[in-house]
């Protein structure tokens, strides 16, 4: 019997230039997918992991065509089927979870109509049958109240329901093939968490082969019994998840496992050198050569082929794969931060609270208070002179609000925001002087919404150093390219536009342009979100080089454990925007700590297989923090009652200098915690 | 989601409030009045003074306002200088002729473009998409005055089939003036398809190309059925607005094609008495358009809240 379900063979994917050159994508693709097995797909944007998942489903995206090979689903080949023999396999057979359920899902049609639809296409049940199957499948991905939930619409659902929801979709048709492209990326750290046990348990339950593309090796780690590691549109590794995860016999592996921050590690992760090759600029050599740092003469002019190696049930395409092992072992890191850090006090935050909620305009005239619980509140931070603070918290923790009131961005209801000890910062923009407005910069998430894509490098470092130090001509030239020199990038992008750059080459620029301002403080709103996890190796190394160089102060926000880990000295754990817990980073991440910062420390995926997340709240979402009490009373695994629900907890220092609020004495926690 | 909708209301009577108040002042800040422009040559001495004090105009430009103000919420706009005659019994019969040229054209061009533009989408950059999108191109940048013309010349003066230009009588029952209407109408309805159907061919591109019908597809669903519960409920949506808006422009009027015609409608009317300098028929006239496009933007965006599950919803949950 053939135990594949499907067998891709030499598959070559691409699309043709505007010069009329074929431009390959994939690359001569030859994989197995064997029955009950989950394999998961590893590489950064770029790589090809999605087009070969659609690939899977004999779906190829507008404007690119197969130019070799076959994807065999049961010995038939997808991509020479029509559309009609397609629409019985999709769905049917083989069923796809799409990385982002809340844009996959059709806006127009109820939940329990999506379903439906998929049941009605794939099975044979009546309408009460099919009904029953919807609340059983809902039932199965752990969604609360099913008949409720079928009424509703897309939108009226949390990130984690939609993704479950789409979860549900999938299984309705009974697949023995299950395509997950990127299925828990942009979810909070607790609600992946939880997606992926139920997709494990589902893999279990019903013995479906799955697929499971992501960029993110720690979610990997938890699923895939063999990974495929892809690089440039080539599989460069292939073999059981330990062993590519724990003794990486490629230089990319092992470059991209090391620089992936992990909480058991102190400091900086190391990064790797330049980026991927874009389609088409591929070199006569391997296609790793510019930023391999074990490559010999041999790589940069052949081709290296995929050897699979018995003894370890591994492929591998590297030509010095077998001496890799010995020599990365001389490797060692120390990249430990060295921030002076004074005790001159920068930024004070006392008492802030801030809302969103608009007055009406007959509130507004009555002078009447109309929001008496504030989106974040009560918030006291000092921040000294040098050091990096970082703010934590899933999505909704008021991080990102805190971090534009500082900015000015947004008014703050209570409270106040001094800086440099005395000068008070005013909520409103217009009102801050030039000078205060200089001493803060922001960088933002994403480079492609935050660079103008109609100016050049230069117009977009200019705009700073003109504003506030009235360069010009020759002067302003030199400042720029000593700019660009400080964040690593060529004279030579000053004419460049955004589009041309990569996405760290942008979040460079970004980071040029906070700093052009010569800024005391440096507000980063998820920086590295955005970013491939070498590219954030990268980023994040050079923000910390800089600030050794220049004594910046940051305020970090993410929504990383790991990042804040490696990069901070301070770390404030908020939730609801509310502050749970402040303190030393290296003591935050140790026990005691706060009922919230444990589950979400739990919650961090490593990539290891061996290590596994442990699960200890529900990942429900609250829609507003509660009136009175704790913030975190409606998630809490520890609460013990009426005290947590009525009154706001108080503060206790623990040991080690980090600060807790909560209602359970502070060595009870140490002793429930270990 | 009631609190909406009146609020929308009070905007849209505010609006109207408002173009009131501007046509008045406008009207008002001419050189002349209605008596200079009415007895031309022989306005002075004691012709002007009558007829000062039969029009009202001695009193103060604010009480004059309130008056009128009034009349025209009991829906009396009061005399025409002109024909001498109640203005109301001058727009009557233009407000019918024009809802009748517009009505022929909404129903010939909406659904028409509805489907060239589905068409053009689904078959995009394929023969279809080529044909149809060059011809819809052509028919927008080809002005009216000029299309018309050669509508005239082609099918009335070379071929006789159709009356040129509408000579009637401003009352003519509906099947009388129906076989004017053909050429203006088509004349009408190939500016307002092409750029409609282009409209709603970008918006069915753009919702083609999301995520959702993506899934759509992978999950099986035939290819006709993601179209219909897929792509169009969503790709249509955002077409209301546009519709709404040539609608309001067809009802207001299409000046020059009536122009061309010679088509009594309300188009006309407005070149006619500006040119007639009949002061209180332009300000009618001008409350009178500020009231169709005002009442059809209302009636859209109701449309719009009620189709759309993301607007319902969040409103109802406020």
């Amino acid at each position: 019997m053939n135990t594949n379900i499907q067998e891709i063979k030499d598959l070559c994917i691409g699309f043709k230039s505007q010069k009329g050159e074929q431009i390959s994508i994939l690359r001569n693709i030859t994989t197995n997918i064997r029955k009950g097995e989950t394999v998961g797909i590893v590489g950064e944007s770029g790589s090809g992991k999605s087009t070969l998942a659609l690939a899977m489903m004999g779906y190829i995206k507008h404007g690119l065509f197969t130019t070799g090979g076959e994807c065999l689903f049961k010995s038939k080949d997808l991509l020479s089927l029509n559309n009609k023999e397609l629409e019985d396999i999709r769905g049917r057979k083989i069923a796809m979870i799409p990385q982002n359920a809340g844009q996959a899902l059709t806006p127009n049609l109820k939940i329990g109509y999506q379903i439906e639809e998929a049941l009605k296409l794939h099975t044979d049940f009546n309408k009460v049958e099919r009904e029953k199957k919807i609340s059983e499948l809902l039932n199965q991905v752990r969604l609360p109240s099913p008949s409720i939930m079928a009424l509703r619409y897309p939108h009226e659902l949390s990130g984690g329901q939609q993704q479950r929801v789409a979860v549900a979709m999938a299984l309705a048709g009974n697949p023995e093939l299950l395509l997950l492209d990127e299925p828990t990326t942009g979810l909070d750290v607790t609600t992946q968490a939880h997606v992926l046990e139920l997709l494990k348990d589902i893999a279990k339950e019903t013995g479906t082969s799955m697929v499971y593309v992501s960029h993110d090796l720690g979610a990997i780690a938890q699923v895939c019994d063999r990974v495929i590691v892809m690089y440039a549109g080539e599989i460069v590794l292939e073999g059981p998840v330990r062993k590519i995860l724990k003794e990486p016999i490629h230089p990319y592996t092992y470059g991209l496992l090391k620089s992936i921050p992990k909480l058991s590690l102190s400091g900086l992760p190391d990064s790797m050198p330049g980026s991927q090759p874009q389609p088409g600029n591929i070199g006569s050599g391997c296609s790793f050569y510019d930023r391999c740092n074990f490559s010999s003469d041999e790589c940069k002019v052949k081709v290296p082929e995929l050897e699979y190696l018995s003894d370890i049930d591994t492929s591998v395409r590297c030509f010095n794969h077998s001496e890799l092992i010995s020599k990365t072992s001389e490797q060692k890191i120390t990249n430990d931060l060295k921030n002076k850090i004074t005790i001159d006090e920068i930024l004070d935050l006392k008492d802030v609270s801030i809302s969103y909620a608009k007055q009406g305009i007959i509130d507004q005239f009555l002078n009447k208070v109309t929001d008496t619980n504030p989106t974040v509140k009560d918030i006291n931070i000092n921040i000294n002179k040098g050091e990096t603070i970082a703010l934590v918290g899933e999505s909704g923790s008021g991080k990102s609000t805190i971090l534009k009131s500082i900015a000015g961005l947004l008014k703050t209801k209570d409270g106040y925001i001094k800086f440099d000890k005395e000068k008070l910062l005013s909520g409103d923009l217009k009102k801050r002087n030039s000078e205060d407005l200089r001493s803060i910069q922001l960088i933002f998430q994403n480079p492609d919404e935050s660079l103008n894509p109609n100016h050049t490098v230069e117009q977009i470092l200019s705009q700073p150093l003109k504003l506030y130090f009235g360069l010009t001509g020759s002067k302003l030239k030199t400042s720029i390219a000593e700019l660009l020199e400080k964040v690593r990038l060529g004279a030579f992008y000053m004419s460049r536009y955004p589009r041309q750059l990569s996405g760290g080459e942008k979040q460079r620029i970004a980071v040029a342009r906070a700093f052009a301002a010569r800024p005391d403080i440096i507000l980063c709103d998820e920086v590295t979100s955005a970013l491939d996890v070498s590219v954030q190796a990268a980023v994040l190394d050079l923000l910390q080089k800089l600030k050794e160089e220049l004594g910046t102060t940051y305020v970090f926000v993410s929504h990383d454990l790991a990042v804040v880990k490696a990069i901070s000295d301070r770390v404030a754990v908020l939730y609801q925007g509310r502050l749970c817990e402040i303190g030393p980073s290296k003591d935050v991440y140790q026990f005691p700590s706060h009922p919230y910062t444990e589950v979400l420390i739990g919650a961090v995926l490593e990539p290891d297989p061996d290590i596994r997340p442990k699960l200890v709240a529900e990942d429900i979402v609250e829609e507003k923090p509660p009136e009175i009490g704790c913030s975190f009373q409606g998630r809490c695994p520890r609460i013990i009652g009426d005290k947590c629900r009525n009154e706001t907890p108080p503060w206790q220092i623990g040991d080690n200098g980090n600060a807790i609020r909560c209602h359970i004495n502070i060595e009870e926690l140490k002793i429930q915690q270990s | 989601m009631f609190f909406l909708i009146f609020k929308r209301f009070v905007l849209g009577l505010i609006t109207l409030f408002i173009v009131s108040l501007i046509t008045f002042i406008g009207v008002e800040i001419l050189p002349g009045d209605a008596c200079t422009s009415y007895l031309e040559r022989e306005a002075f001495g004691e012709a002007l003074a009558a007829c000062i004090k039969r029009l009202g105009l001695d009193v103060p430009a604010h009480e004059r306002y309130i008056s009128w103000a009034y009349n025209v919420i009991q829906g009396d706009f009061g005399y025409s200088l002109s024909g001498q005659m109640q203005i109301n019994e001058v727009l009557g019969p233009r407000i019918k002729n024009s809802l009748v040229l517009a009505s022929a054209a909404i129903i010939i061009g909406i659904p028409l473009a509805l489907i060239l533009g589905i068409i053009t989408a689904l078959w995009r950059d394929k023969m279809p998409d080529i044909i149809i999108s060059t011809v819809a191109i052509f028919s927008m940048t080809i002005p009216e005055f000029i299309s018309a013309t050669l509508l005239i010349l082609i099918v009335a003066i070379w071929l006789e089939w159709l009356p040129g230009i509408v000579i009637v009588p401003t009352d003519v029952t509906f099947f009388e003036l129906l076989p004017n209407i053909i050429l203006p109408v088509i004349a009408i309805a190939m500016i307002m398809t092409a750029h409609m159907a282009r409209m709603v061919r970008s918006s069915v591109i753009q919702v083609m190309a999301s995520d959702y019908i993506q899934m759509a597809i992978l999950k099986g669903v035939p290819y006709w059925k993601m179209v219909f519960k897929h792509v169009l409920p969503n790709a249509l949506l955002p077409a209301i607005n546009v519709v709404a808006l040539t609608i309001a422009w067809l009802l207001g009027g299409v000046v020059v094609t009536e122009v061309v015609f010679n088509y009594p409608g309300l188009g006309r009317l407005v070149i006619e008495s500006i040119s007639n300098r009949d002061l209180p028929v332009v300000q009618a006239l001008g409350i009178i358009l500020a009231s169709i496009y005002v009442s059809i933007n209302f009636i859209a965006d109701l449309l719009t809240l009620m189709l759309n599950p993301r607007l319902k919803t969040l409103q109802t949950r406020k």
